[in-house]
């Protein structure tokens, strides 16, 4: 039935793999990219205030607290699980950096530490209970989250007597400690939150490791095909609970910077932020299902967040919006993933 | 000093084969999977595994493998008896064995699979990285030389066709230094033309110098390629063969159990035939279709 020769098969061959069209189609990102930039123009047309200096810089800040986190989860997510305890972890993170900190009375920085050793057993115990029971991590990190939550409350009202934490301002060593993780940097007259910059090189370190190093290649292949990935050597167990403690890393940056901002934490934070890293990394680019993603596609996912949920503010919306445009987003980014995977899972 | 029989780095004819089965049996519970099953597999030849469906060639092949010991008989690897520990042990002692499942991430591009689990490094502490460029173009340079030009070696290893995952994962095993390949069904799930694809690679690993043990249920691809032909049945040896001694329709007839295969045809004859242009308008659907 063959009336090709095999010369102009192999042609027709190379040009559908080489098409350019079809490289850009390719990368994680585009869907976030084609996102911001389009909800970039409409808000710079819909709001006047948006595209000033105050402005950007007010959209960073809230992309940025979103953006720490959403690189470790979208890590994660390439790593095929999820992790629901990561928005609460921040809280609790805050919690034992601050209530440590009063309770001893020391300088902060012991809080600080402590807290980031408890933090990252948090992340630990997730990755061990997941490669030990080899339960769906979405429901060992539901428990997690769940126990985090009567944690965060109970231990709060057990020391504190009320739901928040004493002031830890006029400690020793807190001043140094906001500048690390709270201050306020002014570039060429514009205010610009620290917070920024642990993000962006959050983003630099994470496309470091996954996209060069030996870890990264397991992350991708741990997510893509387990199995495949165990028959060649690669330390599934090990690599996932990496990933578990990346989140848990930068949940304390995160948590450090709640705390250091206002000097109390309310025990009840963080609820519900979990879904919106997912969000931003599924928007991002990565798939659900694993073994596919990156972290600057986290990034345009957190950066579209920020802009959406500020830019209702300066257009002067109602905000109740919000939430539907950010669902309408996500489907979107979904069914546009879906149709690349697709593609790039065709078999001839 | 000058004997023949001076053990040397290169494979003389007439040294022991790499890897040598006798009498091999192995029991599970009281189930006998294999029972008395010799094969040799040599350096530079391609010997074939034939067997139709609980014959005992997966079972065959997790012993070689490493993945289950055998209960009797003799297992040598270059003459020397052995009881592999694990898949590992195997693989240190050169033995690779490509699953029919192949163990590739389809979304990941073809030279990070090709080294994954294996990927080597360059520069120290944090810049510690894979050395990206080694890796690209060593890819592309062994599949090369088992003829498979990638111009794009960044493609998801899932747009290949099954046919050239299954010689990635062959010129992957070739290349970290196995000696001995273990192919279990590898053109079992492909068309007519992607099995040849793939024979033509397995006939390179054999070129290459090293000893292939292909297993297969498709007599039509043994002979194609064999040198010998270790015919399973029921778990037993049902003959042993050299390629000269043999010829298709032979290996055929035994493999089909040929005197079943007698009585299947007279069955099947007593059918009216059905009437003509029904059956041959499939005829060519199979995958040769121009390409727009």
């Amino acid at each position: 039935m063959s009336t090709t020769t095999p010369a102009a098969a192999a042609v027709d061959e190379r040009l559908l793999r080489t098409s350019p069209l079809r490289r850009v189609l390719g990368r994680p990102e585009l869907g976030a990219v084609v996102g911001a930039v389009a909800v970039l123009v409409f808000f710079a047309l819909a709001a006047d205030s948006f595209l000033t200096g105050a402005g950007l810089s007010t959209v960073l800040y809230a992309a940025s607290t979103i953006g720490i986190m959403a690189v470790p989860v979208a890590l994660l997510m390439i790593g095929g699980e999820f992790d629901l305890s990561a928005g609460v972890l921040v809280t609790s993170s805050a919690l034992v950096s601050s209530m440590f900190s009063y309770q001893t009375t020391a300088n902060v920085w012991v809080g600080v530490g402590v807290s980031l050793l408890v933090t990252l057993a948090v992340g630990a115990f997730n990755g061990f209970m997941l490669t030990r029971t080899k339960l769906p991590s979405f429901i060992i990190t539901l428990g997690t989250y769940l126990m985090l939550i009567g944690m965060n409350l109970g231990f709060t009202k057990l020391i504190s007597d009320t739901v928040s934490t004493r002031t830890i301002a006029d400690m020793d060593g807190f001043s140094q400690a906001k500048a690390v993780f709270a201050s306020t940097l002014t570039v060429g007259g514009i205010n610009f939150k620290i917070t920024i910059l642990w993000w962006l090189l959050l983003i630099a370190v994470a496309s470091w490791i996954l996209l060069r190093t030996r870890v990264g290649n397991w992350i991708f292949a741990v997510g893509g095909n387990e199995t495949a990935a165990r028959a060649v050597g690669v330390p599934v167990a090990a690599t996932k609970t990496g990933l578990y403690m990346g989140v848990a890393l930068a949940a304390w940056i995160s948590g450090q910077h709640l705390l250091f901002s206002y000097d109390v934490v309310q025990s009840g934070e963080g609820v519900g932020n979990e879904l919106i890293y997912i969000i931003a990394a599924v928007i991002g680019g990565c798939l659900i299902t694993g073994g596919y993603g990156s972290a600057v596609g986290s990034a345009v996912g957190a950066l579209i967040f920020g802009m959406t949920s500020k830019g209702i503010v300066f257009a002067e919306w109602n905000p109740d919006w919000f939430k539907f445009f950010l669902g309408a987003m996500l489907l979107l980014a979904t069914l546009l993933n879906h149709w690349v995977r697709k593609r790039a899972e065709a078999t001839k | 000093m000058t004997t023949a029989t001076e053990p040397t780095a290169e494979w003389t004819p007439g040294a022991a084969p790499l890897v040598e089965l006798e009498g091999v049996s192995k029991y599970y519970g009281n189930v006998r999977a294999l029972e008395g099953v010799s094969l040799q597999a040599r350096a530079g030849e391609i010997t074939c595994v034939l067997g139709d469906n609980g014959a005992g060639k997966s079972t065959l092949i997790k012993i070689i493998s490493g993945l289950h010991g055998h209960d009797a008989g003799s297992f040598r690897i270059a003459g020397e008896e052995t009881r592999l520990a694990g898949p590992r042990e195997a693989l240190d002692r050169g033995i690779a064995t490509v699953y029919q499942d192949l163990a590739v991430v389809p979304l990941m591009p073809v030279w990070r699979n090709f080294f994954l689990g294996s990927e080597p490094v360059k520069g120290r502490g944090p810049f510690r990285r894979m050395d990206v460029d080694l890796m690209r173009r060593t890819a592309r340079a062994e599949l090369l030389r088992m003829g498979i030009d990638l111009r794009d070696v960044d493609q998801p290893i899932g747009t290949l066709s099954g046919g050239e995952r299954q010689c990635v994962a062959i010129a992957r095993a070739v290349y970290f230094g196995a000696k001995v390949l273990v192919l279990d069904e590898p053109t079992a799930a492909l068309g007519v033309k992607q099995s040849g694809v793939v024979l033509k690679y397995v006939a390179a690993a054999r070129d290459a110098g090293l000893a292939v043990v292909f297993i297969t249920h498709n007599p039509h691809h043994a002979h194609l390629v064999g040198d010998r032909f270790v015919l399973l049945k029921r778990g037993t040896m049902a003959g042993h063969h050299t390629r000269d001694r043999i010829t298709l329709d032979e290996l055929t007839r035994q493999m089909a159990g040929g005197d079943e295969l007698e009585d299947l045809r007279h069955e099947l004859e007593r059918a009216e035939p059905p009437a003509p242009g029904g059956p041959q308008a499939v005829e060519g659907e199979d995958e040769e279709r121009p390409r727009p």
